[in-house]
Order: C-alpha cells, then sequence, then structure tokens
C-alpha cells in the first residue's frame, strides 16, 4: 500500500448521502417489518434464508435416512426421495447460500464497511426482501400442491423436468418456476443496490483498493449474480413455454412411458448450456462472499495484515471473470465435440491459479501471526482446510477423461458438499460468531462455539469424506437405493449408515447454535464497540449495534487500508481505517473506542 | 443532481483518468446513482436479451426443418400488392423517431423547461404505444395466418415459439417503459422535479436526472430492437 497512513486522495464532490433524508418510521411496523434500514433488511434476510435453510436440512436427514437405513421409514418413497434431493439442493444454492451472502451480510456490512448511511436505495432494498419472502413461500408452497414439490434436480434438466413420470409436474414445477422467477426480480433490486453502493457511495477516503476484502467479495459476487441470473431467467420462461404453450424449445420429439410427446425438435442441450451459464458463477457467487469474509477474519484474529492485499483482489476478479467462460465442464458427458472439452478443461484448470493463490495468501497470512484461537477463526481456518479438500477433487473432475467414469456418482456429490456446502457453510458461521457482537452487542458463549465448531467441522468430514470412495466403487448419485447391484460392494451398505449418523449428530449440534444464539442475546457477556479490536469501519460505530443511518453526525474518514494490524512504531496493535496519521504517534486515544 | 453539484471532471483523459476514477475515493463514476443504477441494470438486462438471441440462433441452426422465410412472412398486402417488411420498417422507424423526442426530452428538462419537457415524453409515450399497438396488428395477422407458438403453416415449428416469446418479452419492456414515461410527464407537469417533492413511494427527492436515466432505458429498449429486426426480419 503505496498511499499507507497518509490521505493523500483528492477529495470529490460531495456524496448524495448530503442533500438525502432517510425515512425514519415512528411505529413498530416501520421500524421493523417495512423497514428501509439496510442492517434491518440484513436481519430479515438472515432468519429467512436460515428458516429455509433448516427446512433444507431436515430434508437432507430425510434422505440420509432412506439412504443409510433403506426401507425403514416408510414415509419415504422413491418419488419422494426425488422431491427431497431437488428442494434441498436449490434450497441450500439459491434461497439459503445466495441470501444469506448476498441479501444478510450484503446488506448488513457493505453500508457499514464502506462508510456509508444506508444502502443507495432504500425503497428498493426493501422490496428486494419482499420479494425474496415471497418467493420463499412460493417455493414452500410446492410441497402442498397435489403431486408435492418438483422432483427433477436442482438442474431441473428437460426433458424429464416436465414430463409425466417426474414427480410434481402438476404444480410443482410450475412453482418452482414461479418461485425463482421472483427470486431473480427480488435479487435484481438488491443486487442493483449493492453494486452502485459499492462503486459511488463510498465514504471519504475509501478508495476502492482501501475496501475489505468481505466488500470486494460480495462486490464481485453481486455483479456476477445480475450477470448470471438473467440466463436462467431464460432458460425457465422457455421451459415455462414448453409446458403451457406447447413450444418445443427445449423439448424433442419423443416417446414417452410409451407415448409420443407432443413436441418435435427441440434442444435439450440448449437448456443445459443455459442453466450452467448460471450455474457455474452461481458456485462462486457463493464462494466469492465466502472468500471475502475469510480473508477478514483470518487477518482481525491473527492480528496481522492479509498476505498480498492487491494480489487478493485481482484473485477475486480474475476468478470472477473466467468463471463465466467454464461453464460446460458440467457437461462433458451430455455429448459435445471433444475440442469443446478440451477448451472448457483447459479455463476450468486455469481457475485454479487464482484459487491456489488466495489459499497461499491465507495461509501466509497465519504464517507467524499472533493468532487468537478464537470461533470465527476456527471456522475460518476450517473453511481453509474444507476449501483445498473440495478444490483438489475439482481438479479431478475437470478433466474430461477423469470426469466421464466420476461424473453423476457420489465422488461429484462429495466434491461439491465440500466446495460450496460445507466450506461456505463453515463461512457463514464463522461470520456470524464474528459479527454477532456488533449486530447485537453481545458476545456469543465461546465453549458452546467450540462445541459446535469441532462436532460441525469433524461431522461434516464424517459425513462427505467416504462419498469419495463410494463414488470411486461406482454408485450413482440421486438413487433411492440400490437393492442387489452387483458391483456395489456390500461393506457400502456400513458406509452409509455411519455417514447417516453423522449427518444426525451435525444436524442436532446446530440446535447447540441455535441455543447459544438466543441466549447470547439476552445474557451474553457485553461487548462493547470493538470486541475483536478490528480496525474496520464498522466496528467504529458511535453506537452498539449501530441506529438507523449508522454513524453519528459526521461519517467517518477513511486514512488508510483495512489491514493495519502490528504496525511498528504504532502504540496500539491495530489501526482503525479512520485513524488520522497525526493519531498514530500521537496519543493513545483510538477512534471508536470509547469506554 | 447535475444542478446542485460541483463538476467534478477526471483531470486527466484517456487511461490515466480512467484509473484516476477507478481508484478515486467515494465514487468511481461521476454521475447520480439513479443513473449509475440504470446503466447496471441495462448491463443485466442485456444479458437477458442476449441469451434470448443466442438461443434463437441455437434453434434456428439446429431444427431440420425449413425455417419460414422473412420476406414472405413478413409482407404486407396492400392494393394487391405485397410488400415485403413495410409494417416492420415503419415500426422500426416509429421506434427510433421516440428515441429522438426523448432525447430532445433530457435536453428541455435539464434546460428546466417543463413545458416542453412534458409535451416531448408525452409525444415519446404515443410513439412507443403505436408501436405495441402494430405489434399487436403484427401478431394478429401471423395468428390468423395460422401461426401458433407450436405450429406454423411453413416449417420448423421453433418459428412462432421464438417469434413470439422474443417480440412480446421486447413489447413489454416497450409497455413498461411506456408507462413509467406517463408516469414522468405527470410528476414534470406537476412540477414535482423542479420543488424536488419526495417520490410518493420511494422518498426519494425529484430532479432531472431521473428523465435522464428513464431515457437511457428508452434508448437500451430501443437498440435491442434493432438487434431483434436484424435477426428476425433481416436473417
Ligand atoms: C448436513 C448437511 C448436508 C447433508 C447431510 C446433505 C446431504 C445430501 C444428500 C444425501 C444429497 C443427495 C445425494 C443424492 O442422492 O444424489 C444431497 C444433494 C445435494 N446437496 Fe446436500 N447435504 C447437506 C448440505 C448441503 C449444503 C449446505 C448445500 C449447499 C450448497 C448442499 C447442496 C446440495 C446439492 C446442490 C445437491 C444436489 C441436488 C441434486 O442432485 O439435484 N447440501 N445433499
Ligand atoms: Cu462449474
Amino acid at each position: 500500500m503505496a498511499e499507507h497512513g497518509q490521505h493523500s486522495v483528492q477529495h470529490a464532490a460531495a456524496g448524495e448521502f448530503d442533500n438525502m433524508e432517510l425515512v425514519h418510521p415512528k411505529t413498530f411496523l416501520g421500524k421493523y417489518v417495512w423497514s428501509q434500514d439496510a442492517k434491518v433488511i440484513a436481519i430479515q434476510y438472515g432468519v429467512t434464508a436460515i428458516a429455509i435453510g433448516l427446512v433444507a436440512l431436515v430434508l437432507s436427514i430425510l434422505m440420509r435416512l432412506q439412504l443409510g437405513f433403506p426401507n425403514t421409514f416408510s414415509l419415504i418413497d422413491p418419488a419422494s426421495y426425488l422431491q427431497y434431493v431437488t428442494m434441498h439442493g436449490m434450497i441450500m444454492v439459491v434461497y439459503l447460500l445466495t441470501a444469506l451472502f448476498l441479501g444478510a451480510f450484503g446488506n448488513y456490512l457493505i453500508p457499514l464497511m464502506c462508510g456509508a448511511r444506508d444502502m443507495a436505495f432504500p425503497y428498493l432494498n426493501m422490496l428486494s426482501y419482499w420479494f425474496y419472502l415471497a418467493a420463499v413461500l412460493i417455493l414452500m408452497a410446492s410441497f402442498f400442491v397435489p403431486g408435492g414439490a418438483t422432483g427433477a434436480g436442482w438442474t431441473l434438466y428437460p426433458p424429464q423436468a416436465i414430463s409425466p413420470g417426474t414427480p410434481g409436474i402438476d404444480g410443482g414445477i410450475l412453482l418452482m418456476f414461479a418461485s425463482l422467477s421472483v427470486f431473480i426480480a427480488g435479487f435484481t433490486m438488491g443486487g442493483l443496490n449493492y453494486v452502485v453502493t459499492v462503486l459511488q457511495a463510498r465514504t471519504r477516503g475509501m478508495t476502492l483498493m482501501r475496501l475489505p476484502l468481505t466488500i470486494w467479495g460480495i462486490f464481485m459476487a453481486t455483479v456476477m449474480a445480475l450477470l448470471a441470473f438473467p440466463a436462467l431467467l431464460v432458460a425457465i420462461l422457455m421451459m415455462l413455454c414448453d409446458m403451457l404453450l406447447g413450444t418445443s424449445f427445449f423439448m424433442p420429439e419423443m416417446l414417452n412411458l410409451g407415448e409420443p410427446s407432443a413436441h418435435e425438435g427441440g434442444s435439450p442441450l440448449l437448456y443445459q448450456h443455459l442453466f450452467w451459464f448460471f450455474g457455474h458463477p452461481e458456485v462462486y457467487i457463493v464462494a466469492l462472499p465466502a472468500f471475502g469474509i475469510v480473508s477478514d477474519i483470518l487477518a482481525t484474529h491473527a492480528r496481522k495484515n492479509i498476505f498480498g492485499y492487491r494480489m487478493m483482489v485481482w484473485a477475486i476478479i480474475i476468478i470472477a471473470v473466467l468463471s463465466f467462460v467454464v461453464w460446460a465442464h458440467h457437461m462433458f458427458i451430455s455429448g459435445m465435440n471433444p475440442y469443446f472439452g478440451f477448451l472448457f478443461a483447459t479455463t476450468t484448470l486455469i481457475i485454479a491459479v487464482p484459487t491456489a493463490i488466495k489459499v497461499y495468501n491465507w495461509v501466509l497470512t497465519l504464517w507467524r501471526g499472533n493468532i487468537r484461537m478464537t470461533v470465527p477463526m476456527l471456522f475460518a481456518i476450517g473453511f481453509i482446510f474444507t476449501f483445498v479438500n473440495g478444490g483438489l477433487s475439482g481438479l479431478f473432475l475437470g478433466n474430461v477423461t477423469v470426469d466421464v467414469p466420476l461424473a453423476d456418482t457420489y465422488f461429484v456429490v462429495g466434491h461439491f458438499h465440500m466446495v460450496m456446502a460445507v466450506a461456505p457453510v463453515l463461512v457463514v458461521f464463522g461470520a456470524i460468531y464474528h459479527w454477532y457482537p456488533k449486530i447485537t452487542g453481545r458476545m456469543l458463549d465461546d465453549t458452546l462455539g467450540k462445541i459446535h465448531f469441532w462436532v460441525t467441522f469433524l461431522g461434516t468430514y464424517a459425513i462427505f469424506y467416504p462419498m469419495h470412495f463410494m463414488g470411486f466403487a461406482g454408485v450413482p448419485r440421486r438413487y433411492y437405493g440400490y437393492g442387489e447391484t452387483s458391483y456395489i460392494p456390500d461393506s457400502m451398505q456400513a458406509l452409509n449408515a455411519f455417514m447417516s449418523v453423522a449427518a444426525i449428530i451435525v444436524a442436532l449440534v446446530q440446535l447447540v447454535f441455535f441455543y447459544n444464539l438466543v441466549r447470547s442475546y439476552f445474557h451474553g457477556r457485553e461487548a462493547g464497540p470493538n470486541p475483536w479490536q478490528a480496525t474496520t469501519l464498522e466496528w467504529q460505530t458511535e453506537h452498539t449495534p449501530p441506529r438507523h443511518g449508522n454513524f453519528g453526525a459526521e461519517l467517518p474518514v477513511v486514512y488508510r487500508w483495512a489491514y493495519d494490524y502490528g504496525v511498528p512504531g504504532a502504540k496500539h496493535d491495530f489501526l482503525p481505517q479512520n485513524m488520522p496519521p497525526e493519531a498514530v504517534e500521537a496519543d493513545d486515544t483510538v477512534p471508536g473506542r470509547r469506554s | 443532481m447535475a444542478s446542485n453539484e460541483p463538476n467534478v471532471s477526471s483531470p486527466r483523459q484517456g487511461a490515466p483518468g480512467f484509473i484516476h476514477d477507478w481508484s478515486a475515493e467515494r465514487r468511481v463514476f461521476n454521475v447520480p446513482w439513479g443513473k449509475a443504477m440504470m446503466w447496471l441494470f441495462i448491463l443485466s438486462d442485456v444479458f437477458i436479451f442476449a441469451c434470448f438471441l443466442v438461443g434463437y440462433m441455437v434453434l434456428r441452426m439446429s431444427t431440420v426443418e425449413p425455417w419460414p422465410d422473412a420476406s414472405e412472412v413478413f409482407a404486407l398486402t396492400i392494393a394487391g400488392q405485397s410488400i415485403p417488411l413495410l409494417l416492420i420498417a415503419i415500426m422500426t422507424f416509429i421506434l427510433i423517431s421516440s428515441s429522438g423526442t426523448m432525447a430532445l426530452a433530457v435536453k428541455y428538462g435539464y434546460a428546466n423547461d417543463r413545458r416542453k419537457t412534458a409535451v416531448l415524453l408525452l409525444i415519446t409515450a404515443l410513439l412507443g404505444a403505436s408501436f405495441v399497438g402494430m405489434q399487436a396488428f403484427e401478431w394478429a395477422i401471423l395468428i390468423g395466418e395460422g401461426v401458433r407458438p407450436w405450429e406454423n403453416p411453413w416449417g420448423a415449428a421453433q418459428f412462432g415459439a421464438v417469434f413470439f416469446l422474443i417480440t412480446g418479452f421486447h413489447g413489454t419492456h416497450v409497455t413498461i417503459g411506456v408507462i413509467f414515461i406517463v408516469i414522468m410527464a405527470v410528476k414534470v407537469m406537476r412540477g414535482s422535479l423542479d420543488g424536488q417533492r419526495p417520490g410518493f413511494l420511494t422518498g426519494r427527492k425529484g430532479n432531472y436526472g431521473m428523465v435522464e436515466s428513464l431515457g437511457l432505458y428508452w434508448h437500451f429498449v430501443d437498440l435491442v430492437w434493432v438487434f431483434i429486426f436484424a435477426f428476425f426480419y433481416l436473417w
């Protein structure tokens, strides 16, 4: 950081906040329900996302019960298993993780960390949440319509997604389409807000290259989402027409359960291209915010600046760009020109380079740091392990020849759970432990947190690690049961039972986490404004929790990057971003740290 | 916004100016928030239309049936003479003209000429509405000739599907634009923008930057039409 420590940047024009009035409602409804305050919207997003995430968790336990103890539970039949797979996958990816990282963490952290009073368009921001809620409710309704939720798999591939024989083709799939469309509309409103706020509404002195990496991650993920969701929307609209109007965008001429279908000449491959043009970036939409948040947690709790900040920013940008040109690695077995396979394998493997850089930088940040083994730190380190694991199995699947035998086996299930399920969820937990003190003013309990961490971390390994071996043995994914399949050894059943028990334990230990959340809200230790002694602006607010408008009468002025930990010559081991250079040696008042 | 903001243009031109802007504090672009948001929205919308058009190309190139001949399908018969592309030429001309009136409305808006702005906005809305009307007329003709989303008398079934879906989606954009332009015209006439009156829903203070942002949307919708026109009527 060349401009380190001094405030050399020219001041731009007065921001629009200076002549904008925030809506300060008086009533309870206005404050907590129809709120336009990004922090309240963030909590609304977070609570809704976690609630629906619990539904997805229950579904995964139901699946695991069937897999571990086949035919013991009469509730689960082959059709409902497919519905569970589909809803579990879709909810986890879109309605839990995307909404949580962008809607909840984005809303809470972007204005605070950029030094803004609120999002640029508070009203639109509020609408975004209500659209999201509607999308969630529509999705839930699909469990209750005749025929139940759709069982097409979260990829919703045609023709089967809308052909007789697939569960939920009456109402379930329609509600899935409706819900996703509403989600996309709502997300667009929020996403425009996040991007404009980061680009246009930062406080004085906050240059792009002084932004905390959390913001960089959320920002790039939002940009990607704004460009990736359109492909999904188009695919949905076309499939909707195929279903309701009898068009043939995706539907070929075929025999269906012995009956000729009413379609001709559609291209199922076109759908796959559109879907994965969304689907692959979606993986990084979930991953980039996690990358950013982990970087900040590591630096704060290791009392050390993040290693290679510029490299980290560029890696995020390069990953975001590259992830738009790798989508067909999900289609190696769908039938494509071998040269295309080669091309997409190459781009896929190239992404490993910036990703590896990030991992090295995280590890180097820890190197010789003054590591505090707090709960957020544990989760962040857990993330590194899990992510490296999932990344390595990704290298297998990125190569066409290795992917062909492994595709659609449990190796894939193990891979993506490691890399995009467990790893980001660990970050979600870490982030909640990290920012809960700012959101509520109280600390979460440490012992409960450590129990939560160790059981979750080791438990997820117990669930998902064996899946890789099952994949090598050829166990296919999305199967309700295997019966007497000659090539699947009997030992797989024992393994399955073991994984299911682990899954139940992991699910149960989440109760400890929720207990901790509720108990600490009332009885937790007072946190004070800056319990982790962090540098970023959200810890320097006048009030904890921050009020509407975030900062006091004056917006903070930023003089340095977000990673001034252990600066030689400074009195304290951290310099908040808004500490003027004069204050560094002069006296010992640290701004934002009133006692 | 432009009226009450000091003009802080980038001190340097070309690449150094670009770098200066991007590494500046507070804001990257010297534009009001509303305009930045509209650009972003348009970018996202570009991806929607791009996906539609790419889908159309894929379907058209992969079908084994013949594709209906545009110059016959879209011909208008006047006085016993079949004139290809007549209706669509008129529609395109109208839509492009409406971009011109929109641009003028923005110009007079910044000049604080309320009356001219409102009138120009209304003309734009009228042109837009007549575009939609003619599109409905064209749909009616095609439907009368037996074109359906699932079949048509001349060849590949996908013709009707992509045609109705894509022109319908674009027509929806135009319709939404017309509605917002009418609302904006009313706001201008009532003086809400000069008086910086807060919006009914959003509470944002009125200003003529809003007309410009709306204008951006409108020009975008017109530009997309040029692509749709080229791909459907000239290919
Ligand atoms: C305790 C946690 C979890 C357990 C026990 C679990 C278990 C499972 C199981 C058993 C399947 C079905 C495998 C099959 O039959 O093919 C599955 C599929 C899936 N899971 Fe999870 N899962 C968990 C968490 C997550 C999370 C957090 C995500 C978020 C990304 C996620 C995303 C998916 C996806 C995308 C699928 C694929 C759905 C499909 O094939 O259509 N899972 N999971
Ligand atoms: Cu991918």
